[in-house]
C-alpha cells in the first residue's frame, strides 16, 4: 500500500462525501451539476444510487473517482479512509484509484479495441503496483475464473470484440478487482445486459463483495434492482440527494414524494394497471433546477407554496433522510401511492 | 389480393380488424449462412391488440421485426400484413410507400435512427408530406398535435437530434412513426432507453393511441413489466424458436417452459437472490475461438445464453 488508507479509521466510514457541489461550463455558462451531495459508505457496505438521467448519479461517481471533466469547479470534501482525496495528484492519485475501482454501463466504450484482454487487465498491476508480467497474468486468469470466464490463459489473448457484452462486462469486473480495491463504483453495470445475464453479474458482484469485503456504490435507474442488492439506497434528483433509506423500506415506505412517484410510475410485472401513474413533465437536470426552491415541486402532487420558497434541507426521519419540506407531515402516506391501483 | 385503395388510417383498421388479423406470420424462417436466426415462427395480431415478443439478445426478435417491415427477406414462411403478402419485396415505389404507411417501426437506438440534420419538425413534416400529401397549414397543425402527444416542447421540436437526450429523441421517433397513421406499429425496445417517469408517460400514450386509432402493436422487449402493461399476448423466443405462447398474464404468472421460468426468476424484486447457477454454463458456452478447452469446461447442452449481441 502506497499510502495509509484508513488504517486508523477502520471503524469509521470508508467513503465520506460532504457538501459536494460541482460546477461545469454548460454552453458557456458555469452551472451546478451536483448540489450539496453528501453520502457515506461503510467498509463492505453496498449503497444504491438511483436517479433518472441528469440527476447527477454518474457525476457523483466520477467525482469520487476524480474523473470529472477538465475545468470542473469542485467544492465540498471527499474522504476515503479518512483522507481527503481532493488534492491528490500523480502517483498518489493512481494509488487511490487502485483502492477505488470503477465499472461502467458499456464496457465496449471503455476498452481499447486493439488491445488484448490480458494486456489491459494487467496494466494497473504491472505499472502501478510493480507486479511482474507472469504473476499479473496468473492473477488475471484466476480472477477471470472467479467471475465465470473460463478458458484459462487463452482468454488473455482474446480481443474485446471476440466477447459478448455479458462476457466483456465480467472481464471488466475482473480487471477492476485485480488491484484488490476496497470500493467498487459500479455505474449501471448491468443495464446493457440481458436479464438472465444481469442476474448472473449481480450474483457475481454479491459473491465477490463477500469474499473481498468489498464496499460498493451501485448506480442504477432501476429502483427495484437497487433495492434488491443494496443495503441502503440514495435517490437523486436534479443534482441533489433527495432520500436515503434502507433499501428494504424504499419501495413500500418512501420518505420523499419523488421516490414514491418513481415506484408508482414503474409498470408492475404481476399486474396490468389500468393506467400508469406517470410523473408529469420530465426529469430536470441539475443545471436547470431553480436555485431557491424544491426542484421536484413542479412535478410533485404534494407541492405547496412552502415548497417553492426555499430548497428544502435533508432532514432525518425514521432512520432515513428526506429532502422534503413536508416530509414529516406526509410520513407513512407516500407508500400507499405506489399500491393505490395495483 | 393487394388492397390498392389507401385505407383511411385508424378507422379502417377498426372496421377490418374484426375478421382478418392486421398481421399474420406463418412458419417464418430466416437463415444467415449456417445460423438459423428464426425458426418456424407463427403468430397473428388482431386489430387494436398487442403482441409482445420477449427473449434475450440473439433470440431472433429483431430479425422478425426487420422481416415484417421488409428490411430482411425471409428464407421461408409467410408474412401477411393488412391483408397483403409481405414476404416478397414491394413491386414499385408506390407499393413500398403504401406498405410503409401501414406498418411503422420505432427502433431501439434513438441515437442512430434519426437524421442528424433534421429537427423533429422537419422529420415529422417529411412523413406527412410523403404519406398524406397535406397542405402546409394542415401539416403544421398535425405536427403540433403529434409533438404535444409525445411530450416534446417548442425548443425540443426545433432542435437537431444532437441537442436532445435519448428519451427526447425516442419521442421524436415515436411521433414520426405515428405521423404515418399506421395500422401496425412495431416497437423494438422503443421504451427501454427512457427514464422511468417518461417511460410511464409513453406507455400511457401508446395505450391511448391504441384506444383512439385501433393501431396494433408488436412489442419487442426484454422488460417483462413493460410487456405486462402493454401486451395482450406474449410469445417467448429462444434461439429463434417460440418456446411459449399465451395470454401475457398466464405466461408471466404461470410460465410453463423452463426458459420462461428462468427469465421470470431473473427479474429483480424485493427479497430477490440472484443465482450464479448459470455462470459456469454461460462461460463455457463461449470458448475462445480456435482454442481447445478441457472437456470439463464445456458440459454437453450448456446454455447458449450470452450469445453475441445483435
Amino acid at each position: 500500500m502506497s499510502h495509509g488508507t484508513g488504517g486508523e479509521n477502520t471503524a469509521g466510514p470508508l467513503l465520506e462525501v460532504a457538501g459536494l457541489t460541482v460546477r461545469l461550463a454548460v454552453r458557456g455558462v458555469r452551472r451546478a451539476v451536483l448540489r450539496d451531495v453528501g453520502l457515506t459508505v461503510r467498509p463492505g457496505e453496498a449503497l444504491g444510487l438511483v436517479g433518472e438521467s441528469g440527476s447527477g448519479k454518474s457525476m457523483t461517481a466520477r467525482a469520487i473517482d476524480r474523473l470529472l471533466p477538465r475545468g470542473a469547479e469542485v467544492t465540498g470534501t471527499i474522504r476515503f479512509g479518512g483522507r481527503d482525496i481532493g488534492a491528490l495528484g500523480g502517483a498518489e492519485l493512481r494509488g487511490y484509484r487502485s483502492h477505488v475501482a470503477m465499472i461502467f454501463q458499456d464496457p465496449r466504450a471503455h476498452v481499447n479495441p486493439v488491445r488484448r484482454i490480458g494486456d489491459f487487465m494487467t496494466e494497473a498491476l504491472r505499472t502501478n503496483l510493480g507486479v511482474t508480467g507472469a504473476e499479473a497474468q496468473r492473477r488475471a486468469t484466476d480472477m477471470l475464473a472467479q467471475v465465470g470466464v473460463g478458458g484459462g490463459p487463452a482468454r488473455l489473448r482474446q480481443y474485446p470484440h471476440e466477447l459478448s457484452g455479458g462476457m466483456l462486462q465480467r472481464v471488466m469486473i475482473a480487471a477492476a478487482l485485480l488491484t484488490e480495491p476496497q470500493l467498487l463504483l459500479a455505474d449501471e453495470p448491468t443495464t446493457a445486459l440481458d436479464v438472465t445475464t444481469q442476474a448472473e453479474v449481480v450474483a457475481i458482484l454479491a459473491e465477490l463483495r463477500r469474499d473481498f469485503g468489498l464496499a460498493m456504490v451501485f448506480i442504477t435507474h432501476d429502483l427495484e434492482l437497487a433495492a434488491a442488492i443494496c443495503d441502503r439506497t440514495a435517490v437523486m434528483y436534479a443534482g441533489q440527494i433527495v432520500e436515503v433509506a434502507a433499501s428494504a423500506r424504499l419501495h413500500d415506505d418512501p420518505l420523499h414524494p419523488y421516490t414514491a412517484a418513481l415506484a408508482a410510475a414503474r409498470p408492475d410485472i404481476t399486474a396490468t394497471r389500468p393506467r400508469l401513474r406517470a410523473i408529469p413533465g420530465r426529469p430536470l437536470s441539475a443545471f436547470e433546477a431553480p436555485p431557491a426552491e424544491c426542484a421536484f415541486a413542479p412535478r410533485c402532487a404534494h407541492a405547496r407554496d412552502e415548497c417553492r420558497a426555499a430548497v428544502p434541507d435533508l432532514v432525518t426521519l425514521d432512520g432515513g433522510l428526506s429532502r422534503c419540506a413536508r416530509a414529516a407531515e406526509l410520513r407513512g402516506r407516500l407508500g400507499e401511492e405506489a399500491d393505490a391501483d395495483a | 389480393m393487394p388492397d390498392t385503395t389507401a385505407p383511411v388510417p385508424g378507422t379502417a383498421a377498426l372496421a377490418a380488424g374484426t375478421a382478418a388479423p392486421v398481421l399474420e406470420v406463418t412458419g417464418l424462417r430466416k437463415e444467415f449462412g449456417e445460423l438459423v436466426a428464426v425458426d418456424e415462427v407463427s403468430f397473428r395480431v388482431p386489430a387494436s391488440r398487442s403482441l409482445a415478443i420477449v427473449g434475450e439478445s440473439g433470440s431472433g426478435k429483431t430479425t422478425i421485426a426487420r422481416m415484417i417491415v421488409g428490411l430482411e427477406r425471409p428464407t421461408g414462411g409467410a408474412i401477411s400484413a393488412c391483408g397483403e403478402d409481405r414476404s416478397r419485396p414491394a413491386r414499385s415505389a408506390r407499393d413500398r410507400r403504401r406498405r410503409g404507411r401501414q406498418v411503422q417501426i420505432v427502433f431501439q437506438d434513438p441515437y442512430t435512427s434519426l437524421d442528424p440534420r433534421h429537427t423533429a419538425l422537419d422529420t415529422i413534416d417529411e412523413v406527412l408530406r410523403l404519406h398524406h400529401g397535406w397542405p402546409a397549414d394542415r401539416r403544421r397543425a398535425r405536427i403540433t398535435e403529434l409533438t404535444g402527444l409525445v411530450g416534446l416542447d417548442e425548443r425540443q421540436s426545433r432542435a437537431l437530434p444532437r441537442a436532445l437526450s435519448g428519451g427526447q429523441r425516442q419521442r421524436v421517433a415515436i411521433a414520426r412513426a405515428l405521423a404515418a397513421e399506421p395500422q401496425l406499429l412495431i416497437l423494438d425496445e422503443s421504451v427501454a432507453a427512457l427514464d422511468v417517469s417518461i417511460q410511464a408517460q409513453v406507455l400511457n400514450l401508446l395505450a391511448d393511441i391504441r384506444d383512439e386509432t385501433g393501431v396494433s402493436y408488436v412489442l419487442i422487449s426484454h422488460d417483462l413489466a413493460v410487456v405486462r402493461q402493454l401486451a395482450d399476448e406474449t410469445i417467448v423466443l429462444r434461439n429463434g424458436q417460440v418456446v411459449e405462447h399465451g395470454p401475457t398474464g398466464q405466461v408471466l404468472d404461470d410460465p410453463r417452459h423452463p426458459y420462461t421460468q428462468r427469465l421470470r426468476a431473473s427479474v429483480p424484486a424485493p427479497g430477490w437472490t440472484p443465482s450464479r447457477r448459470l455462470a459456469a454454463g454461460a462461460a463455457s458456452a463461449e470458448p475462445p475461438p480456435g482454442t481447445e478447452l478441457p472437456s470439463a469446461a464445456a458440459p454437453a447442452g450448456a446454455d447458449q445464453e450470452d450469445s453475441p449481441r445483435e
